[in-house]
C-alpha cells in the first residue's frame, strides 16, 4: 500500500487540477452567456435580411449576380470552424470527423480547405490536405470585422473561379449541452423561399438588379458571422460541460483517495501501538 | 392624419438598435434622399452611407448610418443598416480624425483606395451631421 505521505501528495495535485478546471468551467459559462447574448442580437437583422431577399427573388426573375453563378464543380472549397484551443471534450474532433466525411462525399473532385480556429488548421496539415486559408485567434465574441475579412477571402475564391461551390462546416449550437456539427452549402447562393413572399408588389429602389448585387454580399457576410457565432457558443458550452463533469471526476478522485489515506493513517497507528505494546510485553517479560 | 403612425425598426448584424412609432423618415437611398410616410407603398431599397432623419412625437431625430437597406412594408418600417450609431453613441475626435484622416488620403492620392477613402469620408460626414457639428 502507498504511503500516507504519498497519498497525501496525490491527493493535493488532484485538487490543484480540480481548481484548474473548475475556474475553465466558471470562465467558459460567462463566456458562453456572453456570446449567447450576441447570438440572440444578431438575430433580428439575419431574419429581416432573409426575409428582403426570399422577396426580392420572388418578386423578379432573371436577376444575375456573381454569387448565385451554378457552375459545374471541378474544385470545392470547404470553410471549417473550429476553436483554436482543446479542452472541450469532443468539440474540435466531432466537427473535423464530419468535415472528412462531407469531403468524402466529393471524393472524385479537387479539394481545398479554408481552415478557421489552428485546430482546423493543424489537422489538415498534417494530413496534406490543402489548406489555402487560414483564420485564428477568432474572438470569444466574433466581431463583424473578423466574418466580413473571411467572407471577403471566400468570395474572391469564388468569384475567381478557384472555388466553384463553397461549404461551410461549423457547430451548430442547440443548448449549452448539445451541439451538433453541420455542412451547409455557402455558394453559389441558395435564395431562401418564404411562404408568404411575392404576394406584394414591390417597388425597387434603384432597382432590382442594383438592390439584389448589394444584398447578396450582406447576406453572404452575415451567413458566415452566424455561423461563427453559433461556433464559438458551441464552444464555451462543450468546454463548459467538459469541464463540469473534470471537476467532478476530481472530485470523485479526491473522494476515494481521502478514503485510503485514512485507511492508511490508521494502519500506521494501529502498528505503531501494537509495537509498543509489544515492546512493553518483552520488557515485562 | 395626425395619429397615422409608421412603426421604425433599426437593425444592425450585431443588434436592435431601434423600434419606435414614428410619424414620418428620410434615408439617405443610393439615388437620393428619400422620404416616407404613413401608408407607403410597399418598398425595398439600398441605403448609402449618411443621416436617417425621423418624426417621432412631433419632433426630428437623427441617426448616422453607413449603408444597408430599407423595407416598407404594411405601415413596418425596417431599416437593415451595417451600423447605425445614435447621436449620443458618435464619438466626436474620433468621427473628425476619421474626416481628416481620409481627406488627406483623398488630398495625396497616391497609393490610396480612392474608393474606401471616399466611403470612409462619407461615413465620417455623417456622424458629424448627426450631432450637427459639420456645415457642409
Amino acid at each position: 500500500m502507498a504511503s500516507v505521505r504519498d497519498i497525501k501528495r496525490r491527493i493535493r495535485s488532484v485538487k490543484n487540477t480540480q481548481q484548474i478546471t473548475k475556474a475553465m468551467e466558471m470562465v467558459a459559462a460567462a463566456k458562453l452567456r456572453r456570446t449567447q447574448g450576441a447570438v440572440v442580437a444578431a438575430r433580428p437583422y439575419a431574419q429581416k435580411l432573409k426575409e428582403v431577399l426570399s422577396r426580392l427573388v420572388a418578386s423578379s426573375d432573371g436577376l444575375k449576380d456573381p454569387l448565385l453563378e451554378v457552375r459545374e464543380p471541378k474544385k470545392i472549397g470547404f470553410v471549417v470552424v473550429t476553436a483554436d484551443r482543446g479542452l472541450a471534450g469532443g468539440y474540435n474532433a466531432n466537427l473535423i470527423r464530419t468535415a472528412v466525411a462531407s469531403m468524402a462525399k466529393h471524393r472524385d473532385l479537387e479539394i481545398g480547405i479554408l481552415a478557421i480556429g489552428k485546430k482546423a488548421r493543424d489537422f489538415f496539415r498534417k494530413r496534406r490536405y490543402s489548406v489555402e486559408g487560414e483564420f485564428v485567434g477568432i474572438s470569444d465574441i466574433p466581431t463583424l470585422g473578423e466574418a466580413k475579412e473571411i467572407t471577403e477571402t471566400i468570395r474572391t475564391f469564388y468569384t475567381e473561379g478557384i472555388y466553384d461551390e463553397v461549404y461551410l462546416v461549423y457547430t451548430e449550437f442547440i443548448t449549452a449541452m448539445q451541439q451538433k456539427p453541420k455542412t451547409k452549402k455557402l455558394l453559389p447562393i441558395e435564395a431562401p423561399v418564404t411562404e408568404d413572399s411575392g404576394e406584394l408588389d414591390y417597388i425597387f429602389d434603384p432597382s432590382p438588379q442594383i438592390v439584389l448585387n448589394n444584398l447578396l454580399p450582406l447576406y453572404l457576410t452575415n451567413q458566415v458571422f452566424s455561423a461563427l457565432m453559433e461556433a464559438k457558443a458551441s464552444e464555451h458550452g462543450a468546454r463548459m460541460t467538459a469541464m463540469g463533469s473534470a471537476t467532478d471526476n476530481a472530485g470523485e478522485m479526491i473522494d476515494q483517495l481521502t478514503l485510503s489515506y485514512n485507511r492508511a493513517r490508521q494502519a500506521a497507528i494501529t502498528r505503531e501501538i501494537s509495537e509498543i505494546v509489544g515492546g512493553a510485553n518483552a520488557l515485562q517479560g | 392624419m395626425a395619429d397615422k403612425t409608421l412603426k421604425l425598426e433599426v437593425v444592425t448584424p450585431e443588434r436592435k438598435v431601434l423600434s419606435e412609432e414614428i410619424t414620418s423618415l428620410i434615408v439617405p437611398a443610393i439615388e437620393g434622399y428619400l422620404g416616407v410616410l404613413p401608408n407607403h407603398a410597399p418598398l425595398i431599397s439600398g441605403l448609402e452611407p449618411g443621416v436617417v432623419k425621423y418624426k417621432m412625437a412631433g419632433e426630428y431625430k437623427k441617426m448616422a448610418i453607413s449603408g444597408g437597406f430599407l423595407e416598407v412594408v404594411d405601415n413596418k418600417v425596417s431599416l437593415l443598416a451595417n451600423t447605425a450609431e445614435l447621436p449620443e453613441e458618435i464619438d466626436v475626435t474620433r468621427a473628425l480624425a476619421a474626416k481628416e484622416r481620409a481627406e488627406e488620403r483623398l488630398r495625396n492620392k497616391v497609393g490610396v483606395d480612392i474608393f474606401r477613402a471616399e466611403m470612409a469620408l462619407r461615413r465620417a460626414i455623417a456622424r458629424l451631421r448627426t450631432i450637427g457639428r459639420d456645415q457642409h
